[in-house]
């Protein structure tokens, strides 16, 4: 090590990090498990794949720890850049694969660019905004703050990546961390909420519902603010008449579908609904114990489609049942809280934010991926971090996460 | 630690909550989801269980099963299809197999369709090993029955697949299970049947078989279905349906001391393997569209012909058992019986009066129309002794059903006072004006069976069994007291010799005497039936030998002209080989195996479409009906 200083490497995250591994090589086993190929190092199978994917991923994180850190103050913007040009790059050359354009291949190996994107788009805001001279309140250093992060999602979005550009919008936490106003991120989940409802129930109720405590509140303020109210109660109504508008106009006929299902409006258990329907027969299936490892039925006869990736977690919750999935579910949080405790320890701000960037988009993949995997959510492809299978992601992740452990492992560094 | 980081915690121990109490929705309180995933991936497969043997009464047997062969194939499997070989290969049209593999595909790419029903061995052996040359086909087994007699389909029956109506009413059937149709495969299916199996496999989403469930603790072997000894003597059978080629007509032998039914044999017949195999819906249609012949009419258990002179022998023992007559009563033939203005044609050429014996043998229609006339006219009113005649023939087992083993049967038909008053609405008709009934003819209807079953009782002196089928399921024997206790009729034993001796006299000397053999001493009744179709009927009633009798037969030739020209002496010819197991009298044997009545069901036909011309051109005109009755032997 050509550190200065003491390397104190956090070994709660690392143990937690090595046990979410197992825990996806377990399934990714059990879920493409055949009578046929009973060998755990068979590099024709998934299983063996993904082993191999882990071994990369330990030289990653030697190299990772190995590096000087005085190359974070320098790695940001070339890495930034590099990442963005990949990013348009793959948009004309990729590779397509199942519809979307997002994969670079050489020979037999795929990367996908737009999961190291994040990587770059992490370490970039945290350079930004972990400048001395950085401040939120300023106008135009925030938009060049959300529009280093806005830039990537935008460039994902056409590919089209859904998913992966939504993951992008976890950074309203890293801004809520360094000023933005929490009044934003309950808007958002407000609107959520209302865009929700508005699907569901007719407009015309819904919105009388919705103006009656307004009208009480105007009528409460005789004088002064009642106006402001009036405003408010104007957008709220505005937003839910143009929901049905972005609905049916705005969006896709699969995104639509999708959460049509999701909010069980329609019922197409052949059909659209097949891969929500079919995921949850396997969680629920498991009961509270689950079958066993390797007995799972509905997900290794591949009742259950990107068992293995996407949907891996329908194996854990088949084959571990109830108090399995709760115990992976226990692990994720217990993870994403000791991310947040460690960057709330960092002495140099570019850390801290870095660290928040980690833990929320960790909470992001996290918060989707099982959602849609239990019905709460519509179908987004997006991985379960470290436990789905594959390199991109699995390699991703790891940079991302290694990186904050190295800055963690310097907390104690006197600069 | 600074405020906002709780704001993230916060919102990562809420995702927590929210997704444990999901869980604990899906995992534990959703049973339903528990249910669909066992739908999505266990299969129950049937294992067909075999069907039970049918053996004869000499354990022979006569209906086994034997394996066919499913040509099926897998379209997603099929590779480089040489279609031109193939069609030769397996004599196919390449149109029919264009058709098929298109049909196949659409069903399912992954799952295996039917390219060719039920090969059978012969078939299969010739074009098993060139299988090979295609990939995607393979050969399915399935049991089907196999019939080593070309005979009695009558009474085997044939089995049949079940149709969705059938499985409606019968839900322990699903698609694809064969039941019996006809004959014991209908009345014993519950004991043919077996149990099937199931074995229970877990498929994956393509419906690929993956393994077994549990590694089969599950399962269930197939239980073969019973065997069932029946009481026919297959050869006996055989014997008789060919001496009934180019005949019509029915022929049932029972063995009196059982009600075992030894011969049910009804022509034209069929060979029962027309109905296994590839092209057994052609074949049915051709037997079922024959409407000249009829082949799968069965003659011996449902046409109903008039009994004719053999019923003389059922009047002769009611008018002695209410003593209207006695062996000594004396009637003079006059060339018929007459009445007023009623007169029944005899031509047993007697002028002097005659005493029962001789009435019997000479079948004098005059001495039984008397007969009739007093057993009848003993009683207050003519109703009154009608309906006591009825009675004493009823108890014969005329005029209604055995309810026996075999699925189907007619009542034939006894007239009743009722039946008369009906006629005759003034309710004044008398003894004569029911003459007929005393020698066969008129409103009497009686089936093959019933009439052999009359003869079985004559020959037991008095008590039948309920003639049937099946002897033994598996190795028990029957204990139905219905088949094993004996059936009283209403006359005394006492009066049977006196008749006996009537029937013996008919072989010696009297319409019988050219059927007589050697050696046995038979007894039996000629019968001539008047019938609207034409010609007259042949029939014989008999049993042998005299003492201890071991058959009794009844023998029906549609349009035979008069009993002794065929009917006596395939009746003889049967029971010969029946008892000694030769026959001693090769040129009756040979006449009647040669001898054909075609010409006649062909002119009969002809004279059938002329008068359905006939009465197309006169629709208006009423149908006269003679009741002029002339009839004897």
């Amino acid at each position: 090590m050509n550190n200065r200083g003491e390397f104190h490497l956090d070994w709660g995250i690392v143990l937690m990090y090595v046990a979410l591994l197992f825990i996806g090589w377990l399934n990714i086993y059990s879920a493409t498990f055949s009578e046929a190929y009973t060998g755990y190092f068979d590099m024709n199978q998934n299983h063996g794949r993904q082993l191999i994917f882990i071994m990369g991923a330990i030289v990653l994180i030697v190299i990772t720890l190995a590096l000087d850190i005085r190359l974070f103050n320098l790695l940001p913007w070339p890495v930034y850049a590099v990442s963005i040009l990949s990013l348009v790059a793959v948009l004309l050359f990729g590779q397509k694969i199942s519809g979307a354009r997002s994969w670079f291949t050489i020979g037999s190996i795929g990367i996908q660019p737009g999961e190291f994107a994040k990587v770059a788009a992490a370490l970039a805001a945290a350079k930004y905004m972990g400048s001395n001279d950085f401040q939120w309140k300023n106008i135009r250093q925030r938009f060049t703050a959300i529009g280093i992060i806005a830039l990537p999602a935008l460039v994902i979005l056409p590919q089209p990546d859904l998913g992966s550009a939504i993951v992008f919008s976890s950074f309203v936490f890293v801004f809520h961390r360094e000023g933005l106003s929490p009044l934003w991120i309950f808007l958002g989940v407000a609107m959520g909420v209302l865009f929700v409802f508005s699907l569901i129930f007719d407009s015309l109720v819904l919105s009388a519902v919705l103006a009656l405590p307004f009208l009480l509140l105007i009528y409460a303020q005789r004088k002064g603010k009642w106006f402001r109210w009036l405003g408010i109660m104007a957008l709220v109504l505005g937003f839910v008449q143009s929901v049905d508008f972005t609905f049916h106009n705005l969006l896709e006929d699969r995104h639509r579908n999708r959460i049509n299902i999701m909010l069980g409006l329609e019922d197409d258990p052949q059909g659209v609904g097949y891969n929500t329907h079919q995921a949850q027969i396997a969680i629920g299936s498991g009961g509270f114990t689950g079958r066993g490892f390797l007995q799972g039925t509905q997900t290794k006869f591949n009742f259950v489609p990107e068992q293995h990736t996407d949907f891996i977690f329908c194996t854990v919750g088949e084959e571990w049942g109830f108090i399995g999935s709760v115990a992976v579910l226990v692990l994720f949080a217990a993870f994403i809280i000791r991310l947040l405790m460690m960057a709330e320890r960092q002495k140099i701000t570019m850390y801290r934010i870095y660290g928040y960037a980690v833990a929320s988009i960790l909470f992001f993949h996290f918060t989707i991926n099982i959602a849609m995997a239990i019905g709460l959510f519509p179908v987004v492809g997006i991985p379960l971090p470290f436990v789905s299978y594959g390199g991109s992601s699995l390699w991703a992740f790891t940079i991302l996460l290694f990186f904050f452990v190295k800055m963690d492992a310097h907390r104690k560094d006197v600069w | 630690m600074n405020r906002r980081f709780f704001l993230l915690t916060g919102f990562v121990i809420a995702v927590l909550l929210i997704f444990t109490a999901r869980l604990f929705y899906l995992q534990i309180i959703d049973e339903s989801l528990k249910l669909s995933a066992e739908n999505n991936v266990i299969r129950r497969i049937k294992d067909y269980a075999p069907r039970g043997h049918i053996y004869d009464r000499n354990q022979k047997l006569i209906v086994g099963n034997q394996s066919a062969y499913d040509l099926m194939v897998v379209p997603s499997q099929v590779r480089d299809l040489d279609t031109a070989m193939f069609c030769e290969i397996f004599q196919i049209e390449k149109n029919d197999l264009k058709r098929k593999l298109i049909r196949a595909t659409h069903y399912s790419r992954l799952k295996p369709s039917v390219v060719i029903k039920q090969m059978m061995r012969s078939e299969y052996i010739n074009v098993q090993e060139n299988i090979i040359f295609f990939p995607g086909f393979y050969f399915q087994r399935r049991l089907l029955r196999e019939y080593l007699y070309d005979g009695a389909p009558n009474i085997a029956g044939f089995i049949g697949e079940v149709s969705e109506t059938f499985i409606r009413n019968n839900p322990e059937y699903s698609k694809g299970d064969f039941y019996g149709v006809a004959g014991i495969e209908k009345s014993y299916e519950s004991q043919l049947r077996g149990t099937d199996g199931v074995r229970r496999v877990v498929v994956d989403v393509h419906n690929r078989e993956k393994g077994r469930f549990q590694e089969g603790i599950y399962d269930t072997l197939p239980e073969p279905g019973n065997h069932l000894t029946t009481t026919i003597d297959i050869q006996l059978q055989r014997y008789a349906e060919d001496l009934m080629i180019n005949k019509r007509g029915g022929i049932v032998a029972i063995e009196p001391s059982s009600g075992e039914l030894l011969i049910v044999a009804s022509s034209p017949t069929y060979d029962p393997g027309l109905l296994v195999g590839r092209h057994r819906n052609q074949n049915y249609y051709r037997l079922f569209a024959d409407s000249l012949q009829k082949p799968l009419f069965d003659r011996a258990l449902l046409a109903e012909y008039p009994p004719g002179s053999p019923f003389k022998i059922v009047n002769a023992l009611i008018g002695l058992q209410e003593g209207a007559i006695s062996e000594n009563s004396h009637y003079t033939c006059g060339g018929g019986f007459r009445y007023g203005r009623l007169f029944v044609r005899c031509g047993c050429g007697t002028h002097s009066p005659i005493p029962l014996l001789k009435g019997i043998y000479k079948s004098c229609n005059n001495y039984f129309c008397e007969t009739y006339k007093r057993i009848v006219d003993a009683y207050p009113t003519a109703p009154e002794g009608l309906q006591r005649w009825n009675e004493y023939v009823r108890s014969f087992g005329m005029g209604g059903f055995f309810n026996n083993d075999l699925p189907t049967g007619r009542r034939g038909h006894v007239p009743d006072s009722t039946y008369y008053n009906n006629i005759y609405s003034d309710h004044q008709w008398k003894s004569v004006s029911t003459i007929s009934n005393g020698i066969g003819q008129g409103e009497l209807l009686i089936t093959p069976l019933q009439l052999a079953n009359i003869a079985a009782t004559v020959a037991n002196r008095g008590f039948y069994y309920t003639p049937h089928v099946v002897s033994r399921i598996g190795d028990e024997p029957i204990s139905d007291p219905h088949f094993t206790e004996p059936k009283l009729s209403l006359v005394d034993s006492v009066h049977f010799e006196t008749v006996i001796e009537g029937m013996a006299q008919v072989f010696k000397q009297g319409t019988a005497r050219f059927a007589q053999v050697d050696g046995i001493e038979m007894c039996g009744k000629t019968g001539t039936a008047e019938n609207p179709h034409g010609q007259d009927h042949s029939i014989f009633m008999a049993f042998a030998p005299r003492d201890n009798p071991k058959i009794a037969i009844a023998v029906f030739v549609e349009n035979g002209y008069w009993g002794s020209r065929w009917a006596a002496p395939i009746a003889s010819l049967i029971m010969e080989k029946y008892l000694t197991g030769e026959i001693s009298r090769p040129h009756v044997e040979a006449r009647m195996l040669e001898g054909s009545l075609e010409g006649e069901y062909s002119n009969q036909a002809l004279r059938l479409a002329e008068r359905l011309a006939r009465l197309e051109a006169e629709k208006k005109e009423k149908e006269e009906q003679s009741n002029s009755v002339n009839s004897n032997e």
